[in-house]
Formats: structure tokens, C-alpha cells, sequence
């Protein structure tokens, strides 16, 4: 589905990220894990085109977007939802969810991908479904980060990155945020996310990159990093 | 003044507000999306007047006055996606300073343009058909059209209303305003979301403009007061809010229109003419407003803006190649009154050079190191060039005192005038500080009796044995050399350190202790005091002082020069200041449209050398260095 070879990103003079290589299967759930700072933002935002100098081979879904701007990448099929979120306060939650709104997709192989609406996405968050004239800035975090992921969703993405899903919300959420990514892996959806928690990339992940201070120190599936407990305390444990 | 009277000059005040209304409009929504203030907003409203001129009295005979109108609009909207696709795309990333600078570069071309197509003379178009007679209001006679008007304002506001809140594109446009970037990650191509919001934009303002032919003749003076009109609704009412825009527009039309209403009033002994404070009234509004809300009545917080850039380069002091240079160059210029005995003319051109080296060195001083992007420095110029001149005018003073007064009026005036501006920063400064030099310069042009309005002052000439050019060229150079070495000391001196701080990190200077609104305050005091010793210069070596000499052009010009040059070095200004005085003075004065070759001048400075002539010079060394040791 996606592939990265040799990723490097730069923010100003400061490189970031170097020569990083990762690849996502179709319907895939994978993580990349890591301690704060370790680059999995930056990843995240070079593989979208959001850094303003990167590096690096991108193919997605049988195409190359390396080249491409955000909106052409957004285009192809890859959903992004930030770290922080980014809801328009303003809006109210109908209108972030058309804001979002794009043309159903296909994967290459012809196979239609997963068509969203405001009533599918309310189905499966409910809580999204009592407030829809509410304006996004008079949300909750977990909320919000609902709506960020809802939103996203609006634009029939083949492959989502979700940055930092459970960060700062509460531990019902949590569970809800997990069971939405079961959810998506079963409509046939890939996903990259960006996690500090083991528990929660548990719950979800088939395979695990582990970052640090921009390279990748370690791969396997998850069951492999359950049962290497060096590599958790070396890279993970705070 | 009767209640009638008042009510009908409240009526006329609703009237003219429609007409700001749509033109702010526009601005807003520009900026609310794009981040770019479109200082050409103003011309594009004149070039409605214009075209709707032409389309009534020479093309439109099939669309008749009111298609004409429309036709307008669609043509200045039109106008207004090619600027964006052939300018503004270009310069999005760059500083807010070049982005102000290249549409205030098209407002030169586009008057020249308007200049070269409509000629110098006013034209006024017909009335409009069934609109021609007047209505009986409040015992007076209230023009149809201006009752009509009337309505327009409203009319669009709610339009503008339901077209945001109601459609995908105006769903788009709000997201976009509050965060682009994420806008694009969802997939919407924002080029054709800019594209169209300012199409949209200047349609605005082109219907605004046209709407006007029915009623003022077309005035090549337009685009200027428009854009100073429209800025002060935009502001006083809240960047991005449109309602805010129209609350704003009111306000302002009702004040001047009720300055106007009351006429004279005699206070016992005093008579004040209010008509006369027009001018300053709506600046006094925006002051007022901005001091006590900052970001207008309606306005909210501007979310800071993700900066691209990458951070300046330390100001380092100047390299013993370098010095010496200045050295010579300054040896050079101590020996040019006999090397020029036989050329009066390089004398003069001297003179002026100096004056704008100190202007620009001066600008310089808060812009760069004090990131204060001030475009109404040529208010302490004025300051200083009246001072000087109405001591000699009516208290016959030495031209000495007059000197020596000059910087003392400006130093005043920065620091009244900074108290307030450093309280602000980015587009919101620039404007204020343009508001302030806009009372000056009103209160100037306004006040005619103290100052003689229009005409100026004139007959300051410098006693002997100054009145020799070369002789006043010395007392330039040695006071230009003084004032840039006091500047230099200043910046290389802890106060200088903290000023730079307070720039880049306003927050973490804080912490360390630095009270940065006071060292930024001082800064813009020692700014204009030194900018006022030009001013006084100026006076004495033109002899007479006059309004347009202390206009909104000068300022532009001061940051032109400042570009020019360079921002990140002291060297910057300097050579700068040189070459555009020596080019204004040799090549522009040649053409009829100079203002047009300024534009194009500075339009390919913003696109071509973002760093300026000396940054783009340092920047060939540097890399050449960086080359030879890898």
C-alpha cells in the first residue's frame, strides 16, 4: 500500500529524520513507536508533505507521490489526522465533516474503498452523533480527536496515519479510539499510528517500527516486541 | 444643529458606509484566507469607477447602466485572479513585510496604468436611470441613489452571509481562515480556494467603485483614500469578520459624517471647525479602538502563523575590510564639495542622499533588529521638518535651534505615537503607524493656519555661510555620520542585544528579565528622534516643506530603500538609501510613469532578492567560502 524508502526531513537547518524505510500492507495496522521527540510526527507530516524539506522515495497505492502537495497526496487516498487535532473551531461538527468531504475511491486493483458519510461515521462514534451544530472549539479533547478522525474519514481514505490517537484523553476514549482502528482494519483500511503506549499499540498493531532520534532501531510484529523486552526499555520505557 | 439636521447627516453617513462596507469586505476576506493585506485593494475600487465610466459612456450601450455595473465587478474580479496567479502565488512564504510591499507596488503601476489609459482629468459618468431625483427626508433632499445605496450595504452583507455559511465554498473559506494547511491535507486544492476568495474579493471592490460613477467622478487620488478608509473599517472592525466590517464602516461614515454635520462651534473665544477634522477623526477612531481591543471590535486573535523561514543571521559588526571601505568611501565624500566645484548638481543630489541614508537607517533601527515593521516612519519625519521649520517661520529662530528642535518635535511625537504601536505587532503595527502618520499628515494639510494647509512652508533657507550647497553638504555628512554611528552604538551596545531579543522571542526575553515593550519603546523613540534630524535637514535644504513631502509615499519609500539594501545588516540601509535616491533623482523624475517603474523596481526586488543588494552580495561570499572549505 505504501512503502518509504530513504525518508529524511529537515525543519530549517535541523535534519530530523535520516534515511528512514517502512512499509504498510494493504489492511495493515502498524505502529511506530517511540519516546517523545523521536520523529514520529515529523514522519507522519513528511510522508503527507507537510515538511517544508524532505527526501526521499514515497509510493502509495501503485503511484509516486514524492513530488506531490498535500492535497495531491490527501487526493490519492491518505488520511491524516494530527497530533493536535487541528478541528476548526469555528465550524460546527456537520461542517468539519464536509470540509473533509471528498469523492469515493478506489484501490488500485479496482476494489471500491470503504464510501464514508456524516451517518456512518455517527454510527460509530456516538458521541459525535448528539452534537452535530456544536461549534468544534466548544469540544472535549476526546471529542475532538473523534472528530478528527471522523473528519478524515469524510475523504475515503485507502490509508490513514493517526498521530498520537490516545494522547491526552481519557481512558474510555482510549478504548473507544482502539476499537475504531479494529473497526477500519476490518473495512479493508490500512493504518500507520504513531503511538507511545505499548498497551494501546497492543491492542491494534500486526507490526511495530521502533524510532529513535530520527532512525529505526528496531522492527517485527508486535508479538516479537512483546517478547523482547531490551528493545521496550531501550526505547521505550520512560 | 437641529435634530433633522443630525438625522439627515446620519442618513449621508449610511449612505457612504455601503460604499466602505463593500470594500473592506473584500480586504477581509482576503486576508482572512490568504494572510496577505491587499494594500491594492484600493486601486482595484478605483479601477471600478474607471471601467464603470467606460462601460456607460463608450461600450455599454447593450448592457445599460446597471449590466455595465455587474459587468464591472466581473471584469475587476477577473483582474483580481490574474494578480493572484501571477503575483501573489509567488509569495505567499515569504516575510509580511514583501507581501505589503509588492501590492503596494501594484497600486503604482495601476494608477499609472489608470493615468495612461483615462488620462489626468476627473470623469464623472451619468446618473443612474430611474434613480435621478431626490426624496424629501427630514426637511431636506436625500439623492435617490444615495437612498439605494443605502440598502446595497446590507444587501451584500447578507448575501455574504449565507454564501460563508451556507455553501461548500463558504465553508471552505472559514476552515481556511482559521488553518490552510490542514484544509490541504483534506484534499482541497488550495490554489483555487485563494484564486477565487480574491476574485471574489476584488469583485467586491470593483462593484464598490462603480457603484460610485452614478456619483463621484472617477479620481486618479482614489485608490489611496480608499485603501487608508478601508484599512482603518477592516481594523477598527476585526480582521476576517465581515460583520465586523460592516459595524465598522458605519461607525466610521457616521463619524466623519457628523464632523461634517456640526460645522463650526464656538467655544467662547474659540471657534472650532469640526468639517475640518475628517481626516483625523476616523484615525482617531481606529487609535482609540485598537488601544483598548487589539484585534478589532469583532475580531478574535490571529492564530500565529507557522513561520517558514529560517531565522536571521545574527547582526555581526562590520569586518576590517569593511571599515575601511566606510572609511574611504567617507574620505571620499569629505573631499566631494572641491571635487564638485564645477557641478552643483551632484552637490544637491549629495544632500539628498545623506537625508535619505539617515531616513532609511533610521527605519531600519525598528524594522530589523526591532521587527517593528512601521509604515508611517515619514510622521517623524514631518515632525522633524515642521518643527524645524515653523520655529524659523514664527518665532524667526536660528536655523541652529530650528536643528536642533527638529528632533526633539519627532522624539516626542515616537514617543506618543510608540507607547501604543509596540503594544502591537505584524500587519496590525504596520497599520497603526500608518494611521498615525496619516494624523500627522492631516493635521498638517487640515490646519491651515498654523501650518499653511496645502501650500506648505516655505523660505526656510539656511543662513550664510550654510546657504552654499557645499558648505550644507558637510553639516549633512558630519550629522548622517553622527546619527548612524549613535544608531550602531546602540544596537552593539545591551540595549541593542535586548531589542534583538525581545524580536525573536518576545516570551523567553520576558523571562530572562527584559521588559520588551519598554526596550521596544525606546527603540521607536530613538528611531524617530533620529529620523526628525532628517526632517530638519530636509527642510532647510529645500528650503519650504509641504504635505505630499511627508505623505504616505515617503514612508514606502523609506521601506524601499531599507529592502533595497537589505534588512539583516546596518550596511543594508546605507546602500540602500544611496541607490534609490540617486535613481529617484536621475532616472525616475525623467518619466511621466515613474510611479509604475517603482512598482516594477520593487516588485522584481521582492521576487528576485528577497535579501536585498546586500544580503544577496554576502550570500555569493558566503557560499563561495562554504565551497572552498567543505
Amino acid at each position: 500500500m505504501l512503502s518509504v524508502e530513504s525518508l529524511s526531513a529537515w525543519y530549517g537547518a535541523a535534519r530530523i529524520l535520516f534515511d528512514l524505510n517502512l512499509e504498510v500492507g494493504r489492511g495493515e495496522v502498524v505502529a511506530l513507536m517511540g519516546r517523545n521527540g523521536a520523529g514520529k510526527s515529523t514522519t507522519m507530516k513528511a510522508i503527507m508533505g507537510l515538511v517544508a524539506r524532505r527526501q526521499g522515495v514515497l509510493r502509495f497505492n501503485g503511484g509516486d507521490i514524492s513530488r506531490m502537495k498535500p492535497y495531491e497526496i490527501a487526493r490519492r487516498g491518505v488520511g491524516f489526522t494530527p497530533e493536535d487535532r487541528r478541528i476548526f473551531a469555528d465550524l460546527t461538527v456537520m461542517e468539519n465533516l464536509d470540509v473533509g468531504r471528498q469523492p469515493p475511491r478506489r484501490f488500485a486493483d479496482g476494489a471500491p474503498a470503504p464510501a464514508w458519510t456524516p451517518g456512518k461515521l455517527f454510527a460509530l462514534f456516538p458521541n459525535l452523533a448528539e452534537m452535530p451544530n456544536r461549534p468544534g472549539g466548544r469540544m472535549s479533547g476526546g471529542e475532538q480527536q473523534m472528530l478528527t478522525v471522523a473528519r478524515t474519514l469524510m475523504g475515503n481514505p485507502l490509508l490513514v496515519l493517526l498521530d498520537e490517537p490516545s494522547e491526552g484523553v481519557a481512558p474510555l476514549i482510549v478504548e473507544q479510539m482502539a476499537n475504531t482502528i479494529v473497526e477500519l482494519k476490518k473495512e479493508g483500511l490500512s493504518v500507520l499510528l504513531s503511538e507511545q503506549n505499548i498497551h494501546f499499540a497492543r491492542l491494534v498493531s500486526d507490526r511495530v517500527y521502533v524510532l529513535e532520534k530520527g532512525e529505526i532501531h528496531w522492527q517485527g510484529t508486535m508479538a516479537a516486541l512483546d517478547a523482547n523486552p531490551d528493545v521496550q526499555t531501550t526505547y521505550l520505557t520512560v | 444643529m437641529t435634530l433633522n439636521a443630525f438625522l439627515f447627516q446620519a442618513l449621508n453617513g449610511l449612505s457612504s458606509a455601503s460604499g466602505l462596507f463593500l470594500i473592506a469586505a473584500g480586504l477581509s476576506l482576503i486576508f482572512g484566507v490568504t494572510r496577505i493585506v491587499n494594500i491594492a485593494h484600493g486601486s482595484l475600487y478605483m479601477l471600478g469607477t474607471y471601467i464603470a465610466y467606460s462601460f456607460a459612456t463608450k461600450i455599454g450601450g447593450g448592457l445599460g447602466f446597471w449590466g455595465g455595473i455587474i459587468a464591472t465587478a466581473i471584469v475587476v474580479g477577473m483582474l483580481g485572479a490574474l494578480i493572484e496567479f501571477l503575483l501573489l502565488r509567488r509569495i505567499y512564504r515569504a516575510p509580511e513585510l514583501f507581501q505589503l510591499l509588492a501590492t503596494f507596488a501594484l497600486v503604482l503601476i495601476i494608477n499609472d496604468a489608470a493615468l495612461y489609459i483615462w488620462g489626468p482629468e476627473d470623469l464623472l459618468g451619468p446618473r443612474a436611470p430611474g434613480l435621478r431625483g431626490a426624496v424629501e427626508i427630514f426637511g431636506r433632499r436625500l439623492p435617490s441613489y444615495d437612498l439605494f445605496l443605502i440598502f446595497v450595504g446590507p444587501a451584500v452583507l447578507l448575501a455574504l452571509y449565507f454564501a460563508l455559511a451556507r455553501t461548500r465554498f463558504g465553508r471552505l473559506v472559514r476552515a481556511a481562515t482559521q488553518d490552510r494547511e490542514m484544509v490541504g491535507a483534506l484534499g482541497v486544492n488550495q490554489a483555487i480556494l485563494f484564486t477565487s476568495v480574491f476574485a471574489l474579493g476584488a469583485a467586491l471592490a470593483g462593484l464598490g467603485g462603480a457603484l460610485q460613477v452614478a456619483r463621484e467622478p472617477a479620481n486618479l487620488a482614489t485608490d489611496l483614500i480608499a485603501i487608508g478608509d478601508a484599512f482603518v473599517v477592516v481594523v477598527v472592525g476585526g480582521m476576517g469578520s465581515i460583520a465586523g466590517a460592516y459595524l465598522a464602516a458605519v461607525i466610521i461614515a457616521e463619524v466623519k459624517a457628523l464632523c461634517i454635520g456640526i460645522g463650526v462651534v464656538h467655544f467662547g473665544m474659540f471657534s472650532v471647525n469640526f468639517s475640518k477634522f475628517t481626516l483625523v477623526a476616523e484615525f482617531l477612531v481606529m487609535a482609540v479602538v485598537l488601544i483598548a481591543r487589539p484585534y478589532g471590535l469583532l475580531g478574535r486573535p490571529q492564530a500565529a502563523v507557522r513561520s517558514v523561514a529560517e531565522p536571521e543571521d545574527p547582526i555581526r559588526p562590520a569586518t576590517p575590510l569593511l571599515k575601511a571601505l566606510a572609511a574611504v568611501v567617507l574620505a571620499l565624500l569629505l573631499c566631494l564639495p572641491l571635487l564638485a566645484q564645477n557641478s552643483p548638481y551632484l552637490l544637491i543630489l549629495g544632500i539628498d542622499v545623506l537625508i535619505a541614508v539617515l531616513f532609511a537607517t533610521s527605519l531600519h533601527f525598528i524594522m530589523g533588529p526591532g521587527g517593528m515593521h512601521s509604515f508611517g516612519h515619514s510622521a517623524y519625519f514631518g515632525l522633524g521638518a515642521y518643527g524645524a521649520a515653523l520655529l524659523v517661520k514664527w518665532l524667526a529662530a536660528p536655523m541652529g535651534v530650528a536643528l536642533i528642535a527638529a528632533p526633539i518635535v519627532a522624539l516626542g511625537g515616537a514617543l506618543l505615537f510608540g507607547w501604543f504601536a509596540v503594544r502591537l505587532s505584524g500587519v496590525y503595527l504596520a497599520m497603526l503607524t500608518l494611521a498615525f502618520a496619516q494624523i500627522v499628515w492631516a493635521a498638517v494639510f487640515q490646519w491651515e493656519e498654523l501650518t499653511g494647509g496645502s501650500n506648505g512652508v516655505i523660505g526656510v533657507w539656511p543662513p550664510p555661510p550654510f546657504d552654499k550647497a557645499s558648505v550644507y553638504f558637510l553639516l549633512a555628512l558630519v550629522l548622517t555620520v553622527i546619527g548612524v554611528l549613535l544608531l550602531r552604538r546602540f544596537l552593539f551596545a545591551p540595549f541593542g542585544y535586548a531589542m534583538r531579543a525581545g524580536r525573536d522571542s518576545a516570551l523567553r526575553a520576558e523571562a530572562i528579565g527584559i521588559d520588551v515593550k519598554r526596550v521596544h519603546w525606546l527603540a521607536f523613540a530613538v528611531a524617530g528622534c533620529v529620523c526628525g534630524v532628517a526632517g530638519g535637514l530636509f527642510a532647510f535644504a529645500k528650503g519650504s516643506i509641504s504635505p505630499e513631502t511627508i505623505s504616505v509615499g515617503r514612508s514606502i519609500d523609506g521601506l524601499v530603500m531599507v529592502l533595497l539594501g537589505g534588512i539583516q545588516t546596518i550596511t543594508g540601509p546605507i546602500v540602500g538609501a544611496s541607490v534609490f535616491a540617486t535613481l529617484q533623482d536621475m532616472v525616475m523624475r525623467q518619466t511621466e510613469y515613474w510611479r509604475a517603474l517603482l512598482g516594477a523596481i520593487i516588485l522584481f526586488l521582492v521576487l528576485a532578492f528577497p535579501q536585498g543588494i546586500v544580503g544577496a552580495v554576502a550570500q555569493l561570499f558566503g557560499k563561495r567560502r562554504k565551497g572552498q572549505t567543505p
